[in-house]
């Protein structure tokens, strides 16, 4: 079975199971009612486009109980929440997807630069992020467990949308300090974190020398000069770099080693196929752009805790073709909608 | 052939970033290099390792690097040079060509500039007497000695010297180069439009044998240039009069903003207005008008409306010529919406009442005007009733100047901060004012260009007093 087939099986199972009422959530069977029947309208991926794009607004103003497939019912869930600034963040829920997503990225990490047993450190965004028990899940299927420092990124935001980059200095010291000092006391091998913090951090501390081997990263725009700054400097070549992009609603994208011809430029695969990434033309979303060329990221996560038809996120890429072991497309460079013509808060995050 | 790139110079090493901008003719926005561009974290770790440049130029005494200055300015003026890391080299006339098609300034002005920073580099004694008062130079080298008798100590307040480059004129550079011979490296990070004069003078001291660890050459962007503000214990900075308030009170900085500067004719000398009449035009529009040392008002007692008159006759007519043609006197922006902006900025002005832009009459066309694809501003000369116009005390990028009739016994009150100011009196009184005057950082008494500058005497900051402090010592 190629990867397309084993795509368009997947679909269709979880269509029929977000839209048949013996199992799916209350939510997506109103909007059946409403519009059309997806498990007659929706055989392969391509039928997709007969859904309009997945509105954001539905996971702030919706109470979470309305996306509780039937099957689920009963089962507390988890409630993760999207970055968010001011007023209500988004919201999604799950049961075990995040353990799915990262076991399945642990096979991704080399023993090498993360050896199994040793601890992980986190230092980035915790609180109500998928991402804080997703790391520990994964440190721990790794036989690991995992030190967190929390950072803030909504007050981040805030400080940097007020000018007060003081403060943000003061803030992003306060967070630094505390992950050098766990690092001065505790054998660490593994470290998540975001590429500012690692760059705080390497001016605070010896990576290498402080025992980390391996340094799996996410959250901010990772254009090719500075991934190469990371890790010819940042990191000497001496320690193993993880670049991903992932956020609550999706999962986790993970990069592909990184070969010379890159030139440093990161690609990302979704994790097909629970989720499908496409870049598409941003004034026609119907249409996926050529190849190494610039669109809007389309997400659509496919599971049985959680169904999003082609949500459009607020990041922009260029569209990849395959390359092992992914047989699908991929993105890379990815960078905030628009950064081209505007300015974008991203602070540390 | 291919397009000549810059790297970054990183300690004297070359980097080739994978991020680059074009560096564009304003007319025809052909690419003429491209230029690596760094991260702040670069410049955060470079700096942060910066004492082995230090160390590099301890080796050499202040005479040593006075004679590389010399022969630095040698290989600036009639050199061949290397252009970037892919084996392109530049001459004399190319560099000139070159700059010239990317900042809009015709080949006669790059040719002043290029002699005036030649000539600061050739007279570098005389600069560095002129900042340290005539201290022996071996007092630089050993750390201490003697001075008019008395014992003397001066410590350096930095390693390295940070610089955040404007593009507008290539002779802002000869700032710097007293630092080098100070023995204190320079982080530069260049403007856009202008990376060609700082990178040449690199290879020019590196030719002459200055060690090149000691010159760092960071196009970076604004995350950058602030880092090499914050980080290099002192920095230049070049900047509207919103970037001068903001740093003027930090000792670390050095501010370079509108200079304002100004001719002032006393109430003895003013019925002899017509024999300035070349003085004050040139102060105002020589270098295309866009120095701190240009003069950007022309304040009298009397006949404001007639000197304004005479002067509109002698500037309005200017009109945009060849880069290359020798009595071009009006320079192109490399960045057309600038043009735009000041054009604006000075209709906007005109619609206050009582200020009348005296040189439209002998303009015959539009103040913005266009010559092969370049834009260019023709001179403005405003007759202003007071010092409380708005256009009064505006200075710009092009020949621009007022002119304000005041009472001689209110000048001083009323002219605020200059740079320059040329003061064209005999009265032993008003020479006395001037003199006492803490508004003025240059005084010329008597008919002389503001353009004029002393190589023995600094007009903005003293490089020596930024770059070390003295201490009391005594040794046994």
């Amino acid at each position: 079975m190629t990867a397309q087939e084993r795509l368009d099986s997947h679909l269709r199972e979880i269509i029929q199971w977000h839209f048949s009422p013996e199992t799916g959530s209350p939510f997506w069977l109103e909007w059946a009612s409403k519009n059309f029947d997806p498990r007659q309208e929706i055989q392969t991926i391509g039928d997709m486009k007969k859904f309009p794009h997945f509105q954001d607004e539905w996971l702030r103003d919706l109470q979470p109980e309305v996306w509780v497939p039937a099957a689920f019912k009963g089962r507390p869930f988890n409630i993760f929440e999207t970055g968010g600034t001011t007023g209500m963040p988004k919201q999604r829920i799950g049961w075990e997807d995040y353990k799915t997503d990262y076991s399945e990225f642990s096979e991704k990490i080399s023993d090498e630069h993360f050896p199994r047993g040793g601890a992980w450190l986190m230092m980035g965004p915790t609180g109500p992020r998928r991402l804080r028990l997703a790391i520990e899940h994964l440190a721990n299927v790794r036989g690991s467990s995992c030190y967190f420092i929390d950072l803030d990124p909504r007050f981040v935001k805030k400080l940097i949308s007020n000018k007060q980059f003081d403060v943000a200095r003061q803030y992003m010291d306060h967070v630094v300090d505390q992950a050098a000092t766990i690092l001065k006391h505790r054998k660490v091998s593994g470290l998540f974190t975001t590429p500012k913090l690692l760059e705080a951090l390497a001016e605070k501390v010896d990576i290498f020398a402080a025992g980390i081997r391996g340094v799996f990263c996410g959250g901010t725009t990772m254009l090719p000069q500075y991934v190469r700054f990371i890790v010819e400097e940042v990191l000497e070549n001496r320690v193993g770099f993880y670049p991903t992009y992932g956020n609550t609603l999706m999962g986790l994208a993970a990069s592909v080693p990184l070969l010379q011809e890159d030139k440093y430029s990161i690609t990302y695969y979704a994790p097909q196929p629970r989720a499908v990434l496409r870049v598409v033309n941003p004034t026609n979303t119907d249409e996926t752009v050529e190849y190494d060329t610039w669109g809007r990221v389309e997400l659509t996560t496919l599971t049985k805790e959680f169904f999003m038809p082609r949500f459009l996120e607020r990041d922009e890429a260029l569209r990849r073709k395959p390359r092992g072991p992914y047989e699908w497309d991929g993105v890379a460079e990815v960078r905030p909608f628009g950064a081209m013509e505007n300015k974008i808060v991203e602070g540390v995050y | 052939m291919s397009i000549p790139h810059l790297p970054a110079l990183r300690k004297g090493a070359a980097y080739e970033s994978l991020d680059k901008v074009e560096v564009k003719d304003h007319r025809t926005g052909e690419v003429l290099a491209t230029v690596s561009q760094v991260n702040a974290g670069i410049l955060r770790r470079d700096l942060n390792r910066i004492g082995e440049a230090r160390e590099a130029l301890r080796k050499f005494t202040v005479d040593e690097l006075i004679a590389i200055c010399a022969k630095a300015a040698d290989y600036f003026l009639n050199g061949e040079l290397p252009l970037g890391d892919q084996g392109h080299t530049q001459t004399p006339e190319q560099y000139m060509e070159t700059l010239s098609r990317t900042s809009g300034l015709p080949h006669v002005m790059v040719k002043r500039n290029m002699a005036k920073v030649a000539d600061s580099l050739t007279n570098m004694r005389t600069v560095l007497n002129g900042l340290t008062r005539g201290l022996d130079t071996k007092v630089i080298d050993v750390g201490y000695g003697e001075q008019a008798g008395c014992p003397v100590s001066y410590y350096p307040t930095t390693n390295a010297l940070g610089l955040v480059m404007p593009s507008n004129s290539p002779a802002v550079n000869s700032l710097w180069l007293p630092a080098i011979a100070l023995k204190t490296p320079v982080i530069i990070k260049p403007g856009r439009e202008e990376p060609w004069t700082p990178y040449r003078l690199i290879q020019s001291f590196i030719a002459a044998g200055a060690p090149a660890l000691a010159f760092g050459f960071y196009p970076t962007d604004h995350e950058g240039s602030g880092e090499v503000m914050k980080i290099c214990g002192r920095a230049l900075i070049f900047g509207d009069a919103n970037t001068v308030a903001q740093y003027k009170d930090n000792p670390k900085f050095e501010c370079h903003g509108p200079g304002f500067s100004k001719i002032l004719i006393g109430e003895d000398e003013i019925e002899r207005w017509p024999e300035f009449l070349d003085i004050i035009a040139g102060s105002i529009s020589e270098n295309g008008g866009r120095s701190c040392i240009n003069a950007s008002a022309v304040v009298v007692p009397k006949y404001a409306a007639e000197i304004a008159d005479a002067l509109a006759q002698r500037l309005g007519p200017l009109a945009p010529l060849a880069s290359d043609d020798p009595n071009a006197k009006l320079s192109g922006f490399a960045n057309p919406k600038m043009a735009e902006f000041i054009d604006g900025a000075i209709e906007q002005g005109l619609k206050e009442p009582g200020a009348e832009d005296v040189t439209a009459k002998y303009r015959n066309g539009p103040r913005k005007a266009e010559l092969n694809g370049g834009v260019y501003m023709r001179p403005t000369i405003v007759h202003c009733n007071s010092f409380q116009h708005p256009l009064s005390n505006r200075e710009y990028m092009c020949p621009f100047a007022s002119v304000v009739q005041v009472p001689q016994a209110d000048m001083l009150a009323q002219i605020g901060p200059s740079l320059v100011v040329t003061a064209i009196t005999k009265d032993p009184k008003f020479k006395e004012e001037l003199l006492e005057s803490p508004l003025i950082e240059r005084l010329n008494i008597g008919p002389i260009s503001t353009m004029r500058i002393s190589w023995n005497q600094p007009h903005e900051g003293n490089m020596f007093e930024f770059l070390y402090k003295r201490r009391s010592i005594e040794v046994a």
